[in-house]
């Protein structure tokens, strides 16, 4: 039988679109130091590492031993995993498992990047298969936009659906001291921002940010004398499809990723109503597109419903399923953290430390990765001790 | 080379400079070529577990798990999917260079295949190009090919 495992603190640097002030693994250090004093505990505490980033975005191999004083990771067990945007939430679940194993009771989970040190769309475009997609493959806009439009053909979706969950997650951005875009767009604002790639405009998509994040799990009996409410794993999943884009792109099965991703992640968790049952959900949105379609991909709603879902407030803050309290990704992305932020976010709901992004009395909370060639990362954390 | 910001204290280091690599194609990858020089139409390759047909072909079927040997010929004809106008400028990491802008790019379900194929559509005018258009591959001429995915130039809207 695995052992329980709970989050038991969270750090994460102020993100910014440059921070020519530091080094990555300065900028790591940042993180850990504000994730240790969360859980009150030192670096002599913490058994192993787990860390992550998109290597190729600033051309740092082995980013492990790169950054190990920045990680406080000198003479232990630190592993590097990368898995592209879904890095974070990966990181984040292979955290969960060396501590879950028995191996290991107090373990930190890193993910952090530099964005401003590469041209962001060039080295996502490295991602791709370099004999069959690089060539017309266009970085991460373009096969968002993609989707985008099939979505709209299939389901009369219009472009200021979409734009409302900009809205609404740069309005709750404004709650979060920590997020990179703290100034509010309206839908208005974003259907006039320029056009990028059709049906994609400058509002609908994340920015590029440096910043990094890192959580301390801890072991069942071990979690408890941290802190007395910590978050506790419920359930985590992972799901990737395959490399090649056009493999991994058949919209009219929509995401099949976060679908089958969801479902496992309910099943352990024993959620049969994620509406009713889950208090608040920290997404991997990188563009507006995505709070729609995937959130029908999750279960929040059937396959068409959720411009409506969403238009009747019931994913803002105050309404049956708060999306975001912290901003999200449209507000925030230094995209190895990102997901990884998803899951301290979601950490801080339960454990209750939101503050003015506070979402009440929540006892179970969803983060989700997104990456790659449309794959899926879920962890669903809780209040209660499974 | 490297740069100051501009309090002139925090300096950046910039590297602008080629890394080459050599991919290996493979045996039916490289078939794929063959036959676009040789017979200007595109192959594809069947799983005889599940009967989805991949294009570009390749070795093994993922979810099956199963080796593929069993080539079928596709036109130079499919249906657009989907597709993006790109209109903002980037770093092409194929050419070190500024990719010019704007152009379409498509996701396009071949005709025999059931995966869906990626490349350029020649047309960036929003008002004429629309998902479910028919599209045909254009080629480069023979001697011009170079045993890549360049070799088709980009697929054009035929109905």
């Amino acid at each position: 039988m695995a052992r329980r495992v709970a989050i038991v603190g969270t750090g994460q640097t102020y993100h910014k679109s440059h921070r020519p002030d530091v080094t990555s693994r300065e900028m790591i250090k940042e993180a850990v130091s504000s994730a240790l004093a969360d859980a009150e505990l030192t670096i002599r505490d913490i058994d192993a590492i787990v860390i992550g980033n998109m290597d190729h975005f600033e051309s740092i191999n082995y980013v492990d031993t790169y950054s190990v004083e920045g990680s406080g990771g000198v003479m232990k067990p630190i592993m590097k995993v990368t898995t592209g945007g879904t890095t974070g939430a990966t990181v984040a679940i292979a955290a969960y498992y060396h501590v879950s194993s028995g191996f290991f009771d107090r373990v930190l989970a890193i993910g952090f990047e530099k964005n401003s040190e590469s041209d962001t769309t060039g080295a996502i475009i490295t991602c791709s298969d370099p004999v069959w997609d690089r060539f017309s493959y266009s970085g991460a806009i373009p096969s968002l936009a993609t989707e985008a439009t099939a979505y709209m053909e299939k389901y009369g979706a219009t472009q200021e659906d979409a734009a409302l969950i900009a809205e609404r997650d740069r309005g709750h951005a404004m709650n979060n001291p920590y997020a990179h875009l703290r100034r509010p767009l309206t839908v208005a604002d974003i259907m006039a921002s320029p056009m990028l790639a059709y049906p994609i405009k400058l509002g609908d998509i994340c920015p590029r940010s440096d910043g990094a994040c890192a959580i301390v799990l801890a072991a069942d009996g071990i979690a408890q004398k941290i802190t007395g409410k910590p978050a506790w794993f419920k359930a985590a999943a992972v799901r990737h499809t395959y490399t090649w884009f056009g493999d991994s792109t058949d919209y009219n099965k929509g995401l099949v990723s976060m679908q089958r991703a969801s479902k496992d992640a309910y099943a352990q968790a024993g959620i049969t109503k994620p509406v009713d049952e889950i208090d608040v959900a920290e997404l991997y949105l990188p563009y507006t597109w995505a709070g729609l379609k995937w959130i029908e991909d999750i279960g929040f709603c059937g396959p068409g419903e959720a411009s409506k879902f969403v238009g009747d407030g019931h994913t803002h803050m105050g309404g049956k399923l708060p999306i975001n309290p912290s901003g999200g990704v449209i507000s925030t992305n230094c995209i190895g953290a990102t997901a990884l932020l998803r899951v301290a976010e979601a950490a801080i709901q339960v454990m209750g430390k939101g503050d003015t992004r506070q979402v009440p009395d929540v006892r179970n909370a969803i983060a989700t990765g997104f990456g790659g060639c449309f794959w899926s990362d879920i962890v669903i954390l809780s209040s209660e001790r499974p | 080379m490297s740069t100051q910001n501009r309090q002139g204290e925090l300096m950046q280091l910039t590297f602008a400079y080629p890394m080459p690599y050599e991919w290996s194609i493979g045996l039916y990858g490289s078939r794929f070529f063959q036959e676009i020089k040789e017979k200007r139409r595109f192959i594809g390759i069947k799983c005889n577990g599940c009967g989805m047909v991949y294009v570009p072909p390749r070795r093994v079927c993922g979810p099956c798990f199963k080796e593929l040997s069993e080539l079928v010929p596709l036109s130079d004809t499919g249906v657009i999917t989907a597709f993006s106008v790109v209109n903002y400028p980037f770093i092409d990491p194929n050419t070190g260079l500024q990719r010019p802008i704007p152009y379409t790019y498509g996701y396009i379900r071949l005709d025999g295949a059931d995966n869906i194929f990626s490349h350029i559509i020649n047309e960036t005018d929003l008002g004429r190009i629309h998902v479910g258009m028919k599209v045909r591959a254009v080629f480069k001429e023979p001697d011009r090919m170079q045993g890549n995915i360049q070799d088709i130039k980009y697929f054009d809207i035929i109905s």
